[in-house]
Formats: structure tokens, C-alpha cells, sequence
């Protein structure tokens, strides 16, 4: 493999690339991104397939996700245990579901996984409320958001059972322009985003010569302010 | 063993039918099964519904199979019940189409397994086999319809099935049409491995799944074929796995040499995807580049540089004696004149050598080629591109989805940055809130007539914006070329770059002072973007083609002094031959310096100087509007915040936002003037590709460093063919000067290499009279006459009508069966309801129930109706109606029928054209299950 550890057999590279839409390069990575969010916990040698879950609290923390209104959704919708216990396995699944070569049929169906918040294989009026205020940050009033559930259960529940089955979300999502580019998810090369913290932190770097740092010290500077 | 593994998921819940049978089979499976496949197992079990009410209707089903069974049993043996069985699967995969695509492959595969296995099962199996036809598809039905998750369950079991059946294939010898199945079971098996990333399985599922087929494949990949036969088809097979393989090397290295990937991802994650759309089609952009510069540099200057004559063997290729002084001087090289000028970087420089260097390189014939070539392949290039970003964005103009949209789609997963995801939620709530204002049609239009005198207002500062700008730029042309009459040495840097830098100032200003005035208008903020789009579009196209007229005025001028130049130059060669003449008569005629010779202007070589100019200025005003508007000023911010009266970061200047629409423009305008220049200029790719891949890095860290992320932050995907649109209006455009200049202006006679011709594509029509045979010139004669050209472009023109006035026709019926669609999906939802609202009162549904039912039933039921069946049946009376009503449609329809319900009497209202997403199908089986379920009742 020409690294200087083996941290997967040819086979299983060969196999995450049939399973998934990455490349060797990519699994590589990803394992890199696993292994940094519990580097106790995640052995760097996986070739002998080992049984290691990542808590949620560590997974949605990730850069990635930590932005994402339905960080903890999305997590949970892809672990085995629906807890949100991420195994490799399940890590490398949920960045191929959400990567950009994915097609739209298994998108949608974990896209309504993911709104699904009861998991009762419904997006019933409850789900959607929950989906709608996480979206705006609580902002609308409750008759607003009453009005506006109510709204896009009609546009789209197709037997009027007042929820929405799997049958009418993918009838409307599969129609909606945006969706295929709004359910991606890259994982970013690794340390780029740690280096701008770290180097902010210890003030090493001036402001203007790493990328992204601006914004971060910006961030860093509100929150001294606040 | 495929029917172990369904035997033994459903021995938990069929208990009464074939019960020795199961125990049997389980015990079999027992011996062959891993422990780790019975785990598996067992949790798949535990995966699939285990409602009480499935249970009952799975034995039901059951029972009425048995039966139907043993009436089949009579009649005939084996074939018949196959035959029923395929039948009926048939029928099922109708009525499921609705299910993932996936799935009715699934469904197929195992009626093909099925076959397969039929000819070599002795009796006993053949019993089993028998009693497990009716039981596969009920149960695979009731996977299907029940949740997403078990859509792959079906998918499983055959593979699993499959895995398991290499065991009876070991035993058995292979005859030809068993061979001819596995190898069908074997193609199946790699498509399987091809589609097994699609699936919504978990990981681990789909690895063992993966390992299995593997397994599968390499056990029975090289049983196929016979003797020599066996040999090909294992090398065969060898072969495919290897070239499979180094497919796949070869895409992990076309991706690993995709440039800036992370750099456009990383931007990507901290502003969203409009600003990563602005890089990646810079991206693209350069790519194109990238070949254009490819032709050109390949076809053209290298074989001119390396062939050619050299420099100085002529007079076009000398720079001329009263140049020679400052030929080397850096002012003039930077305006291209000089060594620049006399260069194979324009087009002056070429020679019109038909033949050059050993190669017997055709010169003149492969620049006119490249040239066209150039055009050409962007045109395709953008022409495909546009296709299938249309074919990508699919029908996204249904509007009826409004309020879904918003809340399942408009979160950008990307998002990664605190402030972008800040900015992001408020652009949502606020989207959400316009749409609610929107809903509620409360809007009070304060002031119509107000809005109105402002629109028009605005439109009318924008008119006289363009026409001053477009004058001051015809002004300055005319201007400059005054200087160059008196000649260009008396005048300063300014008033020699004054055309380029008044264009790229008015680029400059002119989309600020749109931006001002659009406020006037109060759009919404999409339409004011494109309001915007549109308008900075219309000012660069005007400043274009007013800097194009001018030239054109240049290129008259250049002509009438060619004339002149020409005559002095038989005066002057006179001259020369007297001379000559006069000291020896023998010696050449020609004996003068090249650089002495008198030449002409050369127009051709003064277009291409001009644009390249032209982009040269555009690019310094690019990045230095780069490093004083967003650099300095973010670094003036950042610092002086410490010492100043109020918040610079949130206060007044603050830092600069990311204009993704001005540079989209910005780039497409200098594609068109690369287009339109390229020409005559052939350096001018090579200038452009240096120039993208400089703004790259220079925007790239512009962008990370100094920007904040956009306030409103707009989705990129659907604005992509807009901007693909404005590039093919532009290509367009600026073709069409360069065309005209080629056909209808005649070469200069003493530079370039078409010189001496009349016009520049009669090289073509000299290269098929020298290079081709006779035969050939004579065909292409006979085609390019009228008589055939006309009734071809006819024939093409009809094509394109035809095709046209069909596509037509789909969007109609297209348009016409959406309708149909919403009509019957309205009438479903009525229907519904008045059966729900009839449901909660006994008495009146205990009248009309028969009648409704019946019709609910024939009507794709749906969901709604279990509900309120499920409310009946918590009425006792109602469970009563209920149960004499489905025994009355049982009665009728007889027992066999009552598992395919397609045979029942048509339904009055059935449409064809909802069968696919009708809210009925994927719960018909639940509706029979009540049905069955009353049945025991009774």
C-alpha cells in the first residue's frame, strides 16, 4: 500500500469502494476523520475488523455537522442502534449517502429517515414542527409554524391521512430542484479547520495568511466581546 | 438455500401451515449456516413488522394458498403451478411498481431463481419448492409495502438465497441449460455488485452481501463453459476483472487529478454552495482553456516557431528599422509592440508557406482550422453542458410544492461555518415568513403608484447609464485613434491605454451604481439579482460592441492606408531594381534589408494587439480592485477597529461579501473576448489560462481571507444554466464579429498566413485542388452546390420543426397527466374525508357503508381508509358491517381470486396514469389483510 502502517487490507478497500461511492484515497480519509474524534478509542489498524462505536456527542461535533440543525438526526438515522453509535461502517455510510454522487432515490430515503424524528415511519405534523424550528432557530410564532406544517402536509400527502408516508415524501422531494445539492456532505481534508483554532488560540499566525482564519477570529473575538 | 432462509424467517410467524416441513428445513439450515449468518438472521427477524395483524394475515394467505394449492394439484403437476406462479408474480410486480426500482429487479431475479432451480429438484423438492411458490411473493409483498427499510429484504433473501444454492449446484452436473441459467445467475450476481452501493442497506449488510456474491462468483465463474470453451470464459473473465480493476485505478486517479478540490471544498463548507459554484465554473472554465490553448499552442505556434522561417528571414518576421530602437524597451514590449509584435504571438508574424519544415506542414491550412476549431468546440462543449445540467435539474418548475420545499430542501447540507449557517437560518426564516405573508394574500400593496414611478425611474437611470457609458467608450475609441494618426510618442500612458482603462472602469462603477439604484425598485431579492444580471450584462455587451464598431472604423482606416502602401511599394521597388540594375545585373534582384522594406498596417495583427490589451487591463483592474477592495480594506478593518469611534467589523465599511454574479459575468465577458480575439491574436489562450490559474489561488485565498459570507445566501443550482445561457449568448456574439472579419474583409497582402489570397478561406478551397485528388475536389464541388445544399438545409430545418413540435407534444401530455394526476389526488383526499366523516358517525355508515366500501376498495384504497377501518373496528358494530361487507366481496369474487386483486371487476375509476405514486398502492395489501382478518372474525 506504500504507507508505512496498514491500516486496511487491499480487500477491504476494495470492497468500501464497491459498497460506497469513494474512492481508496477518500476511505483513507475518512478513516482519518474517524480515528480523530476518538483517537483512544479507534485503533489505526482496522484490518481485522474491530467492533468500536463512536459516541454521538463526538460525531456531531464534527466540523461537518456541527453546523447542521439536524446534526443529531442525521447521526442517528445512520447508526445501527438508531442511538446515534457510530461504527466505521456506519461512518463510511452516511458520507457516501450523503456525498455528491449519490442518487437521488437513496438520498431520499434517508432524507426522510433523517425528518423522521419519532421514527415512526411517518413525517407526521410533529415532525415536521420539530424540522421547522430547527430550520428558523424557534423564530416563528406557533401559529406560524401551525400554518405552515399544515400547509406542506396538504401540498403533499397524497391519501390524506395527515402525514406524510415515505410514498408522498419521495413524490415530492424527487420534484424538488434543490434537493440532490442541498443533502451533501463533504468531509474536509482533515486539520485544516484544527490548525486555524490552533493557531488562533496561541496567536502564532497573523490574520491574513491562513485560510478561513479571518472568520474564526472574528468568531473567537465575539464571543472575548459577549 | 433459499427457501431455508425464507422458510426460517417466517417460521415465526407461520406456524400452522407446513409445520413438519419447517421444522425439517430449520433444521437443515442449522447444519449449513454459520453462526454469524443466523445471527444476521435472527436480527432480520427482528427488522421486519411483527404486527399481530401480519401474523393473522400471513397465515390467512396462507390458507387460501394451500388451497388454491390443491385445486392446482388436480388439474397439473408441476408446470401448471410454475406457470400459476409466474403468473401471478407477474400480476404482483404490476401492482407494486411502485416500489424502488431495485426491488422489482429483486422481485425478478427470484422468479429466474426459481426457474433455474425447477429441472434439477428430485421429488421431495419439488413438493417443497410447491409449497413455497404462494408463500415467497405474499411475504415479500408485505416487506414491501410495509417501510422503506425492508425494500431490501427481498434483495437479501435472493442473495442470500443464492449463496446458499451452491451447495445443490456442487452435487448436480451441469447441463447446457442449467449452465445457461448460472451464467445468468452469475451476470445477476455482478450487476448486484454493481448497483450495491445504491442501496439504502447498512454497511455491514452491504459488505457481506458484497463478500457473498464474491464468493459466489469466483466458485461458479469458472464452472461455465466447457473444455477449451471453459478456458476462453475463464480468461474471459480474468480479463474483465482486470480491466474492471484498472477502470477503477483510472478513476481513482482522474479524481485524485481534478485540481483544487479541496481548495473548492473547503471554500465550499465555509460559504455554501453559490461561492463554490463561482470556482467551480472557473474550474471549468480553465479546463476549456486549457485545450483551446492546447490547439492553438500545438497546431499553430510551435510548428510556426520550430518550421518556419526564423526571425528576421523576412519582412513580416523583422521588426522595422524605425522601430528597432525601442523594440526592446519594456513600455513597448508591455503593450505588446516590439519583439512582441513581430512574434508567432499574432498573426502577422506567419508566413503564407503553403508547406513548411520536413513535416510538410500545412501552416495556412491548420490555422484557419484551429480557428474554426476553437469556436466550434466551445460550442459544443457549452452546448452539452447546458444539456445535461437541464437533464440534472430534472422538472423543478412544480410550484405546488412550495411549503415542502422549503422546509425538506432549503437547508444547504454543506454549510460548516457559524456565521454562513447564522446567515443561512435567517435567510430562512425570513423566506418562510414572505411565503406565509404570501399564503395569506394580505399583502397591502401601500403604495402601487409609488413602486411603480420608482421602477420606472430606475430603469430610466439604468437606460442613460449604458447609453453614456457606451458613448464615453465610442468617444475615447475615436479619441485614441486621433493619438494614433499624430502618432502615439507624443502622448503620456494614459492617453495610449486610455480605451482599456475607461472600459474596465465603467465595469467597475457601473454595477455599483446599478446596485444603488435597484433599491429604488424593491423587488424581491432573486428577481433583483437577475434584474441585475441582466442589466451588468447589457453594459458589458454594449461597451463590447461599442469598442468593436470602433475597430472596425480602425480596420477601414488600416485598409485605406494599405492601398497606399501598396502603391509605394511597386514605387519603391522600382526604385530598388533601378538601383540594382544600375550596379550589376547579374546579382538578385532583391538585395535590401527586410527590416528596410516598406509594409503595410497589417489590421490583423492590430485586432489581435488590441485585445490582447484589452485583457491584460482587465486583469491588472480584476486583481488589483482584489487587493485594495477586499484586502485592504479587511485588513484596514481588522486593525483599526482597536482604535476607532464605532464598530468597523459590523459598523459602516465591514468586510466584503463575495459577489458571486459579478464574477461569474466578469469571467464569462473575458471568455468572450478570448473568443473573439483568439484569432488573431493565437497567444491569447495561453494568456487567458495563465490568468485563471493566477485568480484562482488569488481568489481562492481572497475569498478565505478577507470575505465574509453573503447575508443572503442563494442556493447555486438552479442560476447554473443561466450562467451557462449568458456564456452561449456570449460565444454567440463574439463569434459573429470574428466570423464576419474572416469572410468578408479581405487579408492584408503582406502579413499573416493567408497573404495574397482574397479572401481567408480560400486556403480551403486551395488545399482541396493541391492535396486532395481530382476525384475528391470534384465531390465536394458536386455537394457544395446549391442544388444540394439548399434541400439539405431544408431537411434539417424540418428536422428540427419535427423535433421541436414533438417535444412540444410531451410537455402537453406531460402537462396534461400532472393534471389528471392533481385531479385524481383531490378527488382522493374528498373522498377521504367524507369516508372518514361518514366513519365517526355509526348510524349513517351503517347505511351507506356497503356501497362506499365497495367503491373504496375498487378505488386504490388508501392509507385514510385504514384508518377509519381501524376506528370501525374498535366499534363493535362496525366490525360487524365490516366483516359481511368483505365476505359479501369475497362471495364474489371467489376464494382464488381474493390474493390478486387485479382480476376483481375493473374499478370505475381507476387511471393508469396514477398508478405510480398513487397513495392506494403501496397499502393494498394492508387492505386485504383487513379483509382476511374480518374473514377469521367471521
Amino acid at each position: 500500500m506504500g504507507n508505512k502502517q496498514t491500516i486496511f487490507t487491499d480487500e477491504q478497500l476494495d470492497a468500501y469502494q464497491d459498497c460506497t461511492f469513494f474512492t481508496r484515497k477518500e476511505i483513507l480519509r475518512l478513516h482519518g476523520r474517524y480515528h480523530e474524534l476518538a483517537p483512544h478509542l479507534v485503533p489505526m489498524d482496522y484490518t481485522n475488523d474491530p467492533d468500536v462505536k463512536v459516541p454521538l456527542a463526538l460525531i456531531v461535533n464534527m466540523p461537518e455537522l456541527k453546523e447542521n440543525p439536524f446534526r443529531n438526526r442525521i447521526v442517528e438515522s445512520f447508526s445501527e442502534d438508531g442511538l446515534g453509535n457510530l461504527s466505521f461502517n456506519d461512518f463510511v455510510d452516511m458520507f457516501s449517502v450523503l456525498s455528491e454522487m449519490a442518487p437521488r432515490e437513496l438520498k431520499a430515503i434517508y432524507a426522510f429517515k433523517i425528518y423522521d424524528f419519532n421514527v415512526d415511519n411517518f413525517i407526521c405534523k410533529e415532525d415536521l414542527e420539530k424540522t421547522l424550528n430547527k430550520l428558523t432557530k424557534e423564530e416563528l410564532t406557533p401559529e406560524e409554524v401551525n400554518l405552515v406544517c399544515e400547509k406542506a402536509i396538504e401540498e403533499s400527502d397524497l391519501d390524506g391521512d395527515n402525514k406524510l408516508s415515505f410514498a408522498d415524501f419521495e413524490n415530492m422531494i424527487s420534484r424538488a430542484p434543490d434537493f440532490l445539492s442541498s443533502l451533501h456532505l463533504q468531509h474536509l481534508s482533515d486539520t485544516l479547520i484544527q490548525n486555524d483554532l490552533q493557531s488562533v488560540v496561541t496567536g502564532t499566525v497573523p490574520p491574513w495568511s491562513n485560510s478561513g482564519l479571518n472568520v474564526y477570529l472574528r468568531d473567537t473575538m465575539v464571543v472575548s466581546r459577549t | 438455500m433459499p427457501r431455508h432462509k425464507l422458510v426460517a424467517s417466517e417460521s415465526d410467524v407461520s406456524i400452522e401451515v407446513d409445520a413438519d416441513f419447517t421444522e425439517d428445513r430449520v433444521r437443515e439450515v442449522k447444519n449449513e449456516r454459520n453462526p454469524k449468518a443466523k445471527e444476521r438472521d435472527t436480527k432480520r427477524k427482528l427488522e421486519i413488522h411483527k404486527t399481530t395483524e401480519q401474523k393473522t394475515e400471513n397465515k390467512k394467505r396462507k390458507r387460501s394458498h394451500s388451497k388454491q394449492r390443491g385445486k392446482r394439484n388436480i388439474d397439473d403437476e408441476d408446470k401448471g403451478g410454475e406457470q400459476i406462479s409466474k403468473q401471478k408474480k407477474n400480476r404482483k410486480n404490476k401492482k407494486t411498481k411502485k416500489l424502488l426500482t431495485e426491488e422489482a429487479e429483486g422481485e425478478g431475479y427470484i422468479t429466474k431463481q426459481k426457474k433455474k432451480r425447477r429441472p434439477q429438484v428430485d421429488e421431495e423438492n419439488a413438493n417443497a419448492t410447491k409449497q413455497m411458490t404462494p408463500e415467497g411473493p405474499p411475504k415479500k409483498k408485505k416487506r414491501a409495502k410495509v417501510q422503506v427499510e425492508s425494500s431490501s429484504e427481498s434483495e437479501d433473501s435472493s442473495s442470500e438465497k443464492e449463496s446458499s444454492e451452491e451447495e445443490e449446484w456442487k452435487v448436480t452436473a451441469l447441463t447446457p441449460e442449467e449452465l445457461e441459467k448460472l451464467k445468468e445467475a452469475v451476470d445477476e450476481k455482478k450487476k448486484l455488485i454493481t448497483i450495491l452501493r445504491g442501496k439504502p442497506w447498512p454497511m455491514l449488510k452491504k459488505l457481506q452481501t458484497l463478500k457473498e456474491s464474491h464468493d459466489f462468483l469466483e466458485k461458479f465463474e469458472g464452472a461455465l463453459g466447457k473444455g477449451k470453451a471453459k478456458k476462453l470464459y475463464a480468461y474471459k473473465v480474468m480479463m474483465l476483472k482486470r480491466w474492471m480493476k484498472f477502470q477503477r485505478d483510472f478513476e481513482n486517479f482522474k479524481t485524485a487529478c481534478i485540481p483544487w478540490e479541496m481548495k473548492i471544498k473547503d471554500i465550499e463548507s465555509h460559504f455554501g454552495s453559490s461561492v463554490a459554484s463561482y470556482f467551480i465554473f472557473l474550474r471549468w472554465m480553465y479546463g476549456i482553456n486549457m485545450i483551446l490553448f492546447g490547439l492553438t499552442f500545438g497546431l499553430v505556434m510551435v510548428p510556426e516557431a520550430l518550421m518556419g522561417k526564423p526571425y528576421g528571414s523576412m519582412p513580416r518576421k523583422t521588426v522595422p528599422r524605425a522601430e528597432q530602437a525601442s523594440a526592446m524597451d519594456f513600455a513597448v514590449l508591455w503593450d505588446f509592440g516590439g519583439y512582441a509584435k513581430y512574434s508567432v504571438l499574432f498573426y502577422g508574424y506567419y508566413n503564407s508557406q503553403r508547406a513548411i519544415g520536413w513535416l510538410k506542414f500545412r501552416m495556412p491550412l491548420s490555422y484557419f482550422l484551429v480557428g474554426v476549431g476553437t469556436v466550434a468546440y466551445s460550442y459544443m462543449v457549452v452546448i452539452r453542458t447546458m444539456a445535461r445540467n437541464a437533464n440534472e435539474q430534472g422538472g423543478g418548475d412544480d410550484t405546488n410544492f412550495n411549503f415542502s420545499w422549503k422546509m425538506f430542501t432549503s437547508w444547504d447540507y454543506l454549510i460548516g461555518n457559524p456565521e454562513t449557517a447564522d446567515n443561512k437560518f435567517a435567510s430562512i426564516t425570513t423566506s418562510f415568513k414572505e411565503a406565509i405573508v404570501e399564503e395569506q394574500e394580505s399583502r397591502k400593496d401601500d403604495n402601487i403608484h409609488l413602486t411603480r414611478f420608482f421602477r420606472v425611474l430606475a430603469n430610466f437611470l439604468v437606460l442613460c447609464c449604458l447609453a453614456g457609458s457606451g458613448y464615453l467608450i465610442y468617444f475615447v475609441v475615436r479619441r485614441s485613434q486621433k493619438f494614433a494618426l499624430e502618432g502615439l510618442e507624443n502622448y503620456g500612458w494614459w492617453e495610449r491605454n486610455e480605451v482599456n482603462m475607461v472600459m474596465s472602469l465603467l465595469g467597475m462603477f457601473c454595477p455599483m451604481l446599478f446596485d444603488v439604484i435597484s433599491n429604488l425598485e424593491n423587488y424581491h431579492p432573486r428577481i433583483a439579482l437577475q434584474w441585475q444580471l441582466g442589466r451588468i450584462f447589457a453594459l458589458f455587451l454594449g461597451n463590447l460592441y461599442t469598442f468593436i464598431i470602433a475597430l472596425m472604423d480602425e480596420i477601414n482606416l488600416k485598409r485605406k492606408e494599405e492601398e497606399t502602401v501598396k502603391l509605394n511599394m511597386t514605387v519603391w521597388m522600382a526604385n530598388l531594381h533601378n538601383g540594382t540594375l544600375a550596379e550589376n545585373s547579374t546579382a538578385p534582384p532583391i538585395t535590401a534589408d527586410p527590416a528596410d522594406v516598406p509594409r503595410g498596417p497589417c489590421w490583423e495583427t492590430m485586432v489581435g494587439q488590441e485585445f490582447v490589451r484589452l485583457i491584460i487591463s482587465d486583469t491588472m483592474t480584476t486583481y488589483i480592485t482584489l487587493l485594495i477592495g477586499d484586502f485592504l480594506r479587511a485588513v484596514m478593518v481588522r486593525f483599526f477597529n482597536y482604535c476607532w469611534c464605532w464598530d468597523l467589523e459590523y459598523g459602516f465599511p465591514s468586510y466584503s461579501e463575495f459577489d458571486v454574479s459579478g464574477n461569474v459575468l466578469g469571467l464569462i465577458f473575458n471568455q468572450g473576448m478570448i473568443w473573439m480575439g483568439a484569432f488573431y491574436a493565437p497567444c491569447l489562450p495561453a494568456l487567458n489560462v495563465l490568468r485563471l490559474h493566477v485568480s484562482m489561488y488569488l481568489q481562492c485565498w481572497a475569498v478565505m481571507c478577507c470575505n465574509v459570507p453573503q447575508e443572503r445566501v442563494f442556493k447555486a443550482s438552479g442560476s447554473n444554466n443561466f450562467y451557462m445561457a449568458m456564456l452561449l449568448v456570449i460565444l454567440f456574439l463574439s463569434t459573429l464579429p470574428a466570423i464576419y472579419t474572416i469572410v468578408s474583409i479581405p487579408p492584408s497582402f503582406d502579413c499573416g498566413p493567408f497573404s495574397g489570397k482574397n479572401r481567408m478561406f480560400d486556403v480551403i478551397q486551395e488545399t482541396l485542388e493541391m492535396d486532395f485528388p481530382a476525384w475528391f475536389g470534384k465531390v465536394f464541388s458536386y455537394a457544395s452546390n446549391p442544388g444540394l445544399v439548399l434541400p439539405f438545409l431544408l431537411l434539417m430545418v424540418l428536422a428540427i420543426y419535427y423535433l421541436q413540435s414533438t417535444s412540444k407534444t410531451y410537455k402537453k401530455a406531460n402537462a396534461e397527466l400532472k393534471k389528471k394526476l392533481q385531479a385524481q389526488n383531490e378527488e382522493n383526499k374528498k373522498k377521504n374525508k367524507r369516508a372518514a366523516l361518514k366513519a365517526s358517525d355509526p348510524e349513517e355508515a351503517r347505511n351507506s357503508a356497503s356501497e362506499q366500501q365497495w367503491h373504496q376498495i375498487n378505488n386504490n384504497a388508501s392509507k385514510k381508509e385504514m384508518d377509519t377501518w381501524g376506528c370501525e373496528r374498535g366499534q363493535n358494530q362496525h366490525v360487524t358491517t365490516c366483516t359481511r361487507q368483505s365476505a359479501a366481496v369475497k362471495r364474489q369474487c371467489g376464494p382464488a381470486d381474493l390474493h390478486n386483486p387485479s382480476t376483481r371487476p375493473p374499478p370505475a375509476q381507476r387511471n393508469p396514469a396514477t398508478h405510480g405514486y398513487l397513495p392506494g398502492n403501496p397499502h393494498q395489501p394492508s387492505l386485504r389483510m383487513q379483509r382476511t382478518s374480518s374473514l377469521k372474525l367471521q
